[in-house]
């Protein structure tokens, strides 16, 4: 009942390791993303300011009594000084000749396809941009590629990219952040319906094997489908344990009891001494069987309802002495002083048809193993917040040393061979005991007879 | 004193490694045996230098300053083309010190004092400005008895236009093919306002005399050979023996500012202590001749409105531009020499 389950992985752990994981890779994802995407706005604009730059100081050429010149426009520097401080370079040329600004900055590398191109390149000891544009310029009948190119270094659109990346950092940090805040949530409340069953379940009672009706998830519908005609089967086969018990308890005692009364008529009758014996031994042994058959149904019921043990509030003074009341007859066939020395009143929680069939173990044995015209006594006292029922009798007592191994099933004491029983009493006493954390000690009292203590907590 | 030296700026500028650094004067601050000497090569006068340096030795006890003075042109020449080693490099020539950090020579600087410049005076933690100083106009108190002085361009073009008898042959200005300076002011003249050319084509009627530097029209202003004179440095007018001889107008339409400034070049051999220099030059606050950042100089008069600083950056560059240069020259000629 108690069994640890074997337990591997946690279904909450795994949803929330693979949702952190998915948002990990997400979170990288958009900081590459997001950087990647500023890096192109950041160069595209730059590139749109250079062009516009070089643009704006090719439309200033002009051919003026068959010369070129080119009236730079103040804007043309001033635009890129506006975003940041950065160094500019230009250069002119027409066809092969240099006209002015830095006659080393680079041409564009390999062949350009178009009129505008923009290349990265190192100049002066720093990473440039640069716009070049052309156009065809004629100076009477020969015409030439008059080509502007404008370069700017980069130390402020580095700057800016790395704030934006430092800002692309804190995005996908924070969407990380919510992602695992929502994957907790998310882990928590898939598995409740699991924990919700989970208790459910704990909460019944022993007896309680109803089919599981709140609703639940579709995917736990299998499960809780197995769990109900599992529990079904379950049910049906305690019925059946339980109706198999009663009715071999009457099947078994009534015919037995019936032979035994005929089994005496016939004894009365007979008058041969040897035939006498030969039905007394008939009759002790129709005495050990029904008696065997009654400890063994006894024990099936107890180790039944101890498995689902109901407790109700239990008048323990009540049971002893409605007990006594019943073993009365038996003690008085058997000459027996059973007597009551002292209940104290005590109240406990438990099965009281236990309880009550416990006794009737410890008094039976008490009545068997007393010597003829002997006695057993049993009392009641409340001992350190139990109640100890006290059964002693002035019998041989138990064998000094394997007294322990009484407690075992069809086990039973060197000294009683004599003695009709089927070694099953200390067991049920000793099942019942435990069902009810109780304890079951015995030993012989210092008059020399059996002494057994059977112990039950008040709650 | 020489604020800008006669040269041949714009030849420079297209190709004369052959020419020689000519080094106008040169002197040694501090003690002769000092264990440090920091290099500065400026196009400013050592009786402008040497007061604003004295705290600054006083406070570096074992250090001296090689103090080499030239024009513009030459101190370009100087840094750019002969890579000769100084420290600091300090000029009026704002375009050609853009053009110095823009082309990798200048090292960058960040101090306290620099970041706490306003944007305007710092170009790439490279450039950094220390005065400011309006190109003004200079008009003789003698000849305008009873004329009305001119507050802007406009009333200083309609005075010449109905007086060109007092006026002819006694206007002067900059000449732009000679002066660094006078090319920088006439450019962002022009850039500013077509008013310019109207003043330049006015000026040219009344046959203007052209000049090389601020103090000869001064001088001249002062002695009456000349009555106006246009883009005058007022600081350098404002401390002249002879104030009561002119007025200093600083024309309210707009006036420009030059930003005189400073850079670290690559090649100074102790760039730290350049950099507490530079410090401490933009820390100055005291009215002389300049006009320093925190002071208020020959400015204090001027509404912050009708300022109009000549802006470090790259738009400095487009008038150093052989193409640009020439248009403009030619421009200018056609309407200053008729």
């Amino acid at each position: 009942m108690n069994s640890q389950p074997s337990v591997h992985g946690s279904i909450q752990r795994r949803l929330v390791v693979l949702l952190l994981i998915g948002a990990a890779v997400l979170a990288v994802l958009l900081y590459f993303v997001v950087q990647s995407i500023a890096r192109q706005i950041a160069q595209e604009s730059q590139d749109n300011i250079l062009s516009a730059s070089a643009i704006s100081i090719l439309d200033s050429a002009s051919v003026q009594n068959g010369e070129i010149t080119i009236d730079l426009p103040y804007a043309a520097f001033s635009m890129l000084g506006t975003v940041a401080d950065e160094r500019i370079y230009y250069s002119i040329s027409m066809g092969e000749d240099f006209l002015s600004g830095y006659e080393d900055l680079p041409g564009p590398p390999g062949s350009r396809g178009s009129d505008n191109v923009f290349y990265s390149t190192h100049f002066r000891g720093e990473d440039v941009r640069i716009a070049s544009t052309r156009r065809i310029v004629s100076i009477g009948p020969v015409s030439q590629v008059l080509e502007v190119s404008v370069a700017q270094t980069l130390d402020g659109q580095r700057e800016t990219l790395s704030r934006i990346s430092r800002i692309a950092l804190a995005v996908g940090a924070s969407f990380f952040l919510l992602t695992a805040l929502f994957a907790t949530i998310v882990a928590r409340s898939t598995t409740k319906p699991l924990h919700r069953l989970a208790e459910s379940v704990a909460r019944r009672g022993p007896k309680d094997l109803r089919p599981v009706a709140a609703p639940v998830p579709s995917e736990m519908a299998p499960l809780v489908s197995s769990l109900n005609s599992f529990m079904d089967r379950l049910q049906n086969s305690l019925v059946q344990s339980e109706e198999f018990i009663a009715e071999a308890a009457h099947r078994v005692r009534t015919p037995l009891a019936v032979v035994r009364t005929r089994a005496e008529i016939t004894l009365r009758r007979v008058e041969k001494a040897e035939n006498r014996a030969a039905v007394r031994e008939m009759i002790r042994a129709i005495d050990e069987s029904s008696r065997s058959a009654g400890q063994m149904l006894d024990h099936a019921m107890v180790t039944f309802r101890a498995d689902h043990l109901v407790k109700e509030p239990v008048d323990l003074a009540a049971i002893v002495k409605d007990t006594v009341e019943r073993l009365q007859p038996l003690s008085e066939l058997r000459d027996v002083d059973l007597r009551v020395a002292g209940l104290e009143p005590a109240e406990i929680q438990g099965d009281p048809i236990l309880i009550q069939n416990a006794l009737r173990n410890l008094l039976d044995n008490a009545i068997k193993y007393s010597k003829t015209d002997g006695w057993a006594e049993v009392s009641l006292v409340r001992d350190a917040g139990r109640a100890v029922v006290i059964v002693k009798d002035n019998g041989p007592g138990f064998p000094p040393d394997p007294a322990k191994r009484l407690v075992g099933r069809y086990s039973r004491g060197e000294n009683v061979t004599g003695t009709v029983g089927s070694g099953l009493g200390l067991t049920i006493v000793d099942e019942v005991a435990r069902a009810h954390n109780g304890a079951l000690h015995y030993g012989n009292s210092e008059e020399g007879g059996a002494c057994v203590k059977l112990s039950f907590p008040f709650s | 004193m020489r604020e800008v030296v006669v040269s041949l700026f714009m030849m420079l500028m297209a190709s004369a490694p052959a020419l020689a650094f000519v080094i106008e004067d040169r002197t040694t601050f501090g003690p002769n045996n000092a264990d440090t000497v920091l290099r500065v090569v400026s196009t400013a006068d050592i009786a402008f230098f040497a007061p604003i340096v004295r705290p600054f030795l006083d406070g570096n006890p074992n250090l001296a300053i090689d103090y080499t003075v030239a024009s513009s042109s030459d101190v370009m020449r100087a840094v750019h083309d002969q890579g000769l080693a100084y420290d600091l490099v300090i000029s009026s020539a704002m375009d050609l010190q853009t053009k110095l950090a823009n082309d990798g020579l200048a090292l960058s600087y960040r101090s306290p004092s620099t970041l706490a410049l306003p944007d305007w005076a710092n170009w790439r933690d490279q450039v950094f400005a220390f005065t400011q100083e309006p190109a003004t106009i200079v008009v003789s108190n003698a000849a305008f008895d009873e004329l009305d002085i001119p507050r802007n361009r406009q009333e200083l073009i309609s005075v010449m236009r109905e007086n060109p008898e007092r006026f002819r042959g006694r206007v002067g200005t900059y000449d732009v093919r000679q002066s660094g300076l006078g090319y920088l002011f006439a450019t962002q003249d022009a850039r500013a306002s077509e008013t310019y050319w109207r003043l330049a084509e006015v000026m040219g009627g009344l046959r203007a005399k052209l000049y090389c530097c601020s103090s000869d029209m001064i001088n001249d202003v002062v002695s009456g050979d000349l009555l106006i004179a246009y883009n005058v440095l007022g600081s350098y007018a404002l401390n002249h023996d002879d104030e009561d001889a002119f007025t200093i107008v600083l024309p309210s339409d707009f006036t420009t500012v030059m930003l005189r400034t400073a850079i670290i070049p690559l090649t100074s051999e102790n760039p730290d202590l350049a950099g507490r220099l530079v410090d401490h030059l933009v820390s100055q606050s005291g009215s002389g001749k300049m006009n320093f950042l925190t002071g208020t100089g020959v400015l204090g008069a001027a509404k912050e409105i009708s300022l109009r600083r000549i802006q470090l950056g790259p738009g400095l560059l487009v008038y150093l531009d052989r193409f640009k240069n020439r248009s403009f020259v030619s421009e200018w000629e056609s309407a200053i020499l008729q």
